[in-house]
């Protein structure tokens, strides 16, 4: 391990991997300061990018440092101007915008970057304990258990989707599993479901279909209600006094610990990620303020901001976790990540760490090293990042969507992709505004060819369907799943129940 | 009906298309010597489709009690939807779409210094004379990146040149 840990330092620390984590956070916090482009249009449109690199590990370092920046670009326009960039910033627009208001926007901005910093180190001290132990039990697995981990990774997006979305999260995933079984796969000698259309042959690109579910529909939105674009009230162009008090330092510190342990390990989880973390280390701190503080969260509470963004950074880092060691994204960032890796010839899972352990570690050494840099470049650029967002409307959608084709255009050079890309754009807008949620198709898409190719290793192995039950391992990993499935609806029954018992006492 | 359950209708209704495809189609397209085998490249897809009848089913059964327009707190009340910009985003639509079809024969700086300036007419710009400009650099400016710097090809001109 510490030859792993010396390869990877050595790694990180070349001039072209510290040139890649300072481009990355530069390009993450710009983009990701446009309202429209999160960071997995981002990391979309770096792809291209990051496979002319041809070097894995610089690749990685690349994309990783792009999603950093994005989460905190995404937080500087939620404070700014309450147009979050980004799902997982949303929570920060609670208590920034309101400060932003109040002519605090510089002091809010500063608390933000030490949130990011704080969560993302710890995130990824963290990260360094945890992904060899869990990278150790994961060589256990077969492909049997491989197979029941991504039903329970799709179950468990499902599930996390919150109180009556499961369903409807259920119904995208299976979507998305759908969606690739289109084209032609490594498994069978003919294409399938093309429908007699050649251009399907090779299959749906994942860039289109990221490009498609996020970034499309956000631009949509953006044009359908200009109001999500405006600029409010005054004093949020003014970005002066940046400095933080010591009371406010102290009144901060314990949220930021708390939240970055808490937002690492909501981080860990398949199908979480930044946006629930950032939501529930908001809910938590909320909670266990108390009077006055506790009124203040909404009308600007430095706890507030420091909360949601300590907790979002947190579990990006976190979300590395299930990615490196057992080769299963647990957002729909780090699924992007996971395609990247796969066009770069890197099969991430247990066997990254053995194959591949100078990729592994460079990739976490350049955290601390991106977090440093974030904290950084963030401080003093804060006035001119600002600028950014004074582009006026009428060009800036037009960029987004020209941003949006391009990124699946460079990928694949076929302007058929563009079509997919129009179509199954507005069909996403369609299923976005009736409330459908769209990471979960992206997530089973991606996970959909894994699964089918363990599904058949493991049935050709036992001739069968037998392997479900014969493994003990499988068998719980699949029980577990389906009660995941069935949890919420089962809560939600027991707590109708009790709902009813209390009014036949009444 | 709301759009939430036209949505899960539409979806069963694929997953009958694609299970459809899966148990007859391509079960008729099975060689008789693969017919021994256990894993068949409709397998998959056959339990897709089932597993997919069925969640659809649970949406349509569930989407029933609840409320309308609590989809999306921040987004669009599909209930009125005239309030909003439907043509601009009905006409930006389309030009990604023209886009698509004249990349490749017109070439890539025009089509791109039309789609931006056009998408900025769509969305109220008037000042030509600071669109004009800023379209056909931004044009020029990626062709460039991505062709000189990243070493990707766009063809720049249209088919004739």
């Amino acid at each position: 391990m510490i030859e792993g840990i010396l390869a990877g330092l050595s790694t990180a620390f070349s001039i072209q991997n510290l040139l890649m984590v300072v481009a990355g956070c530069l390009i993450g916090t710009f983009i990701g300061m446009l309202p429209g482009l999160g960071p997995m249009s981002i990391i979309a449109i770096m792809i291209p990018v990051a496979i002319q690199l041809g070097d894995p590990a610089a690749a990685l370092i690349l994309l990783a440092g792009v999603y950093y920046g994005a989460i905190f670009g995404g937080s500087t326009s939620s404070i700014l101007i309450n147009a979050p960039g980004v799902a997982g910033t949303v929570a920060t627009a609670f208590d920034g915008y309101p400060m932003a208001r109040q002519g605090q926007a510089g002091k809010a901005l500063t608390v933000a970057a030490i949130g990011s910093f704080s969560g993302g180190t710890i995130g990824a001290i963290l990260l360094m304990g945890f992904a060899p132990g869990l990278a150790t039990v994961a060589l256990l697995f077969h492909s049997a258990e491989y197979f029941a981990l991504m039903v329970v990774g799709l179950a468990a997006i499902a599930a996390f989707a919150g109180s009556g979305q499961v369903a409807k999260a259920l119904m995208m995933t299976v979507l998305g599993v759908m969606l690739a079984t289109v084209g032609e796969s490594a498994l069978f000698n003919a294409p399938r479901f093309t429908f007699g259309v050649y251009d399907l042959q090779s299959g749906i690109s994942f860039i289109t279909l990221a490009m498609a579910l996020f970034a499309l529909p956000e631009a949509l939105y953006l044009v359908l209600n200009p109001k999500r674009s405006e600029r409010g009230g005054d004093g949020s162009s003014k970005i002066a006094n940046l400095r933080i008090t010591r009371d406010e330092a102290r009144e901060i510190a314990p949220v930021i610990g708390r939240q970055s342990l808490q937002g690492f390990f909501i981080g860990v989880m398949p199908g979480a990620g930044a946006t629930i973390a950032s939501f529930l280390g908001y809910a938590v701190e909320r909670n266990i303020a108390k009077g006055e503080d506790r009124a203040k969260f909404g009308k600007g509470s430095i706890k507030g901001l420091a909360a949601p963004e300590t907790a979002n950074n947190a579990a990006c880092t976190g979300s590395f976790v299930p990615l490196l060691t057992l080769g299963i994204p647990g957002s729909g960032t780090t699924a992007i990540l996971l395609g990247a890796l796969i066009a770069l010839n890197v099969a991430p899972g247990p066997r990254l760490m053995v194959d591949n352990p100078t990729i592994f570690w460079a990739v976490i050494i350049s955290m601390y090293i991106g977090n440093v840099v974030l904290l950084i470049l963030n401080l003093p650029l804060i006035p001119y990042i600002a600028k950014l967002l004074e582009i006026p409307r009428n060009y800036l959608i037009p960029f987004i969507l020209f941003f949006t084709m391009m990124g699946s255009y460079i990928g694949q050079n076929n302007a058929t992709e563009l079509l997919l890309l129009t179509g199954m754009g507005f069909v996403a807008t369609i299923m976005r505004m009736a409330g459908y949620p769209l990471a979960p198709m992206l997530i089973g898409f991606i996970l959909g060819p894994l699964l089918e190719d363990n599904f058949a290793r493991a049935m050709n192995l036992t001739d069968g369907i037998g392997f479900m039950w014969e493994r003990p391992m499988t068998l719980a990993l699949l029980v577990f799943a389906v009660v995941l499935i069935f949890l919420p609806s089962i809560r939600a029954g027991f707590a109708r129940l009790k709902g009813d018992e209390a009014a036949q006492g009444d | 009906m709301t759009l939430e359950r036209a949505i899960a209708l539409v979806f069963i209704l694929i997953c009958l298309v694609y299970g459809y495809t899966a148990f007859v189609v391509m079960e008729a397209s099975i060689l008789p010597f693969e017919r021994n085998l256990a894993f068949l490249p409709n397998v998959l897809p056959k339990w897709l489709s089932v597993i997919g009848v069925v969640v659809g089913l649970a949406v349509l059964i569930q989407s029933r009690g609840a409320t309308e327009g609590e989809a999306d707190p921040d987004g669009i009340d599909t209930g009125n939807l005239r309030q909003y910009n439907l043509g601009q985003t009905v006409l930006l639509l389309v030009l990604m779409v023209a886009y698509a079809l004249l990349l490749r024969p017109v070439g890539f700086l025009t089509t791109t210094t039309l789609f931006i300036a056009g998408g900025a007419v769509i969305l109220g710009e008037r000042r030509y004379t600071l669109l004009v400009p800023v379209a056909v650099l931004a044009a020029f400016l990626i062709w460039y990146l991505v062709q000189e710097v990243l070493g990707i090809f766009l063809r720049p001109w249209p088919w004739f040149v």
